[in-house]
């Protein structure tokens, strides 16, 4: 074998990742230690050192930004993983029809964020919206009127909230199937040895199914939680950002920032910011899977030691 | 698992899947009925699924590409025939580029020893994570800028030599400008799920065609290629997917002329007069990534699995 035939192999896929990922990534870290207006030419424009990045610092509107970030990405992913794999152990049995199952519920992460947004902007709509002409309905009901139902003014008074469910909704199917590919290939024999041994369902899930599960669980949480943060259209479309600044998220405002204030210094620090955010969240990631595969090879290395 | 007794479930359990079922694909199934619902009947909720099914909306929606003139129609201004066809376009060239340059990639990654390996391998793990909004700035300035076709120097002049574009002005504003970006965004995940695949190749196979004399590519192309095919059903799945559906670059990037179905969308979906209609260009935005799911589960979720498990 030539010793250029490796290179040759990987040298398409690197010359279009270093023309269009590595380079403009470079020229951002650049871009973002200067007073960048998108008329001028980035040579000609003012170096400023850290200023951008101070401003941003000491910038409360920000931090609120950074927030609301934090609070969506935490929520959703919590919530899709409790409901993902809640769903997954109830439905992790022998039925007929789950492949069709599997594939009605992986439709809505299949379908364009920016439909996604179309479709529950229109469900929250105040007056003909899906969920207010039911709440409507249900207060005339003897029983909604007990309770006090009413309609919602979802996206003015409820805009995070809103926005949350939405992406609850698209992204929870991405948990429930790997959780249920978790499940089914669980070793048999030690549910079969658990059953035996008397334990209710509740305590196989706790003490077998779950441990089991919780290297492939981690790492879905993990890579959900670095897809939270991309999250843009869906919001763009519900809310774009607003009311005020309650839904604005990074990438929103990274947006925002370059298009409408032409601040591109600005945006850039801030997209350091946040590529340093997820800097870290992957290096929990690489970590962890470093470490279960030195565990699998040990657990394997004594079963072999032994048998 | 090769038990096809099917346990017996409680009733209960069977209504808890339907509801499920219904939450999961009810916003769906809205869009389509009111892509087929003239707009009095959106706005007043008579009837719910009885109605009067129209193709007017589809017709509005496509009238700059349909063969005859709608009769409600006096003029066509939502232009999403030639919006529709940039997606396609971008979509498919994109996939199609991912595919061949990703596989080629993973290849050399998992079955080649040479200088560099670690480093492209992990600087390649380490890009998935990249958020579209944290290119924005950078390819937005270049394109329009650095990249511009009529630099007689550098990049702009390669470029231009290699990919065309309409000659004026810069790779922004062409389809090559956003395909490229596709590429690029697309192959990690590409690689990343490719390796797996291609690990389980058995070495035996290759070896034996090397012996026969097959070149490194040949190799490459005539026994890993079609071994591979589930993987690649799922890579190609995935990219065209994020090709098709994605809105925030292609609006940077794109002008009148190359703008895609979701930047359409988007400027629409603020106005929320021509209900009908532009929940029928969502819907033909949707019917692509839908086709695809019904038809493919199987590798979709075999995709997704490998990359969840590998980590």
């Amino acid at each position: 074998m030539n010793r250029a035939t490796p290179y040759m192999f990987i040298a398409p896929a690197a010359l279009i990742m270093i023309l269009a990922l590595f380079y403009p990534i470079g020229y951002m870290i650049w871009g973002s230690f200067r007073d960048w207006d998108p008329s001028q030419n980035i040579s000609e424009t003012e170096f400023v050192g850290l200023q951008n990045y101070v401003r941003l610092w000491m910038d409360p509107s920000f931090w609120e930004s950074f927030s609301v970030t934090l609070i969506f990405a935490f929520v959703v992913v919590t919530a899709e993983m409790v409901i993902g794999v809640g769903l997954a152990l109830l439905l992790d049995r022998n039925i007929r029809g789950m492949s069709v199952l599997r594939t009605l519920f992986i439709l809505p992460m299949m379908i364009a964020p920016v439909v996604v947004g179309l479709v529950w902007r229109f469900m929250y709509h105040q007056t003909y919206g899906t969920f207010n002409r039911f709440l409507e309905w249900a207060g005339e009901t003897w029983l909604g009127g007990l309770l006090g139902l009413g309609t919602v003014d979802w996206l003015g008074q409820n805009p995070l909230l809103s926005v949350i469910i939405a992406d609850i909704w698209q992204w929870t199917p991405f948990i429930f199937i790997l959780s249920l590919a978790a499940l089914q290939s669980l070793p048999r024999s030690a549910l079969e040895a658990a059953r035996i041994d008397g334990a209710t369902g509740w305590q196989q899930v706790i003490y077998i199914k779950l441990p089991l599960m919780a290297p492939v669980l981690i790492v879905t949480m993990l890579l959900r939680l670095i897809d939270a943060f991309k999250v843009l259209e869906v919001i763009l479309v519900l809310t774009g950002g607003g009311p005020g600044l309650s839904t604005e998220i990074l990438a929103l405002r990274i947006a925002r920032t370059a298009r409408e204030f032409r601040e591109l210094g600005e945006a850039s620090a801030m997209s350091i910011y946040l590529l340093m955010m997820l800097m870290i969240l992957t290096f929990f990631m690489f970590g962890f899977t470093r470490w279960q595969e030195a565990r699998a090879r040990k657990i394997k290395y004594a079963a072999e030691q032994e048998g | 698992m090769a038990d096809t007794n099917y346990e017996r479930q409680n009733p209960a359990y069977y209504v808890l899947i339907a509801i499920l079922i219904f939450m999961s694909i009810g916003p769906v199934i809205l869009l389509l009925t009111n892509s087929l619902k003239l707009d009095v009947d959106i706005t007043s909720g008579a009837g719910g699924l009885l109605f009067m099914p129209t193709i007017r909306n589809y017709e509005t929606a496509l009238c700059d590409i349909l063969w005859y003139e709608p009769d409600h129609l006096r003029f066509c201004t939502i232009r999403f025939g030639g919006a529709f066809i940039n997606s396609l376009i971008i979509a498919l060239i994109s996939t199609a580029l991912t595919l061949v340059f990703g596989c080629m990639a993973a290849y050399a990654l998992v079955r080649f020893k040479f200088m560099g390996r670690d480093t492209a391998s992990l600087s390649t793990l380490a890009v998935r994570m990249i958020p579209p909004a944290v290119l924005l700035v950078p390819v937005f300035a270049l394109w329009n800028n650095a990249f511009c076709l009529d630099n007689d120097y550098g990049l702009g002049m390669w470029i231009r030599d290699t990919f065309g574009g309409r000659g004026d002005v810069c790779l922004a504003g062409t389809h090559s400008g956003i395909i490229i970006v596709y590429v690029a965004m697309n192959l990690p995940f590409v690689i990343w799920i490719l390796q797996s695949f291609i690990v389980q190749v058995p070495r035996s196979l290759e070896e034996a065609a090397r012996v026969d004399g097959a070149g490194p590519f040949q190799v490459f192309f005539l026994v890993v290629l079609p071994l591979i095919k589930p993987g690649l059903a799922a890579a190609s799945i995935f990219t065209f997917r994020i090709a098709w559906n994605e809105y925030l670059l292609a609006s940077a990037l794109a002008d009148r002329d190359t703008m895609t179905v979701p930047i359409l969308i988007v400027n629409n979906a603020s106005e929320f007069d021509g209900l009908g209609t532009i929940m029928a260009t969502g819907m033909l935005l949707a019917i692509p990534p839908i086709l695809f799911t019904l038809f493919a589960s199987r590798q979709i979720i075999t995709g997704m699995t490998a990359g969840a498990v590998k980590g």
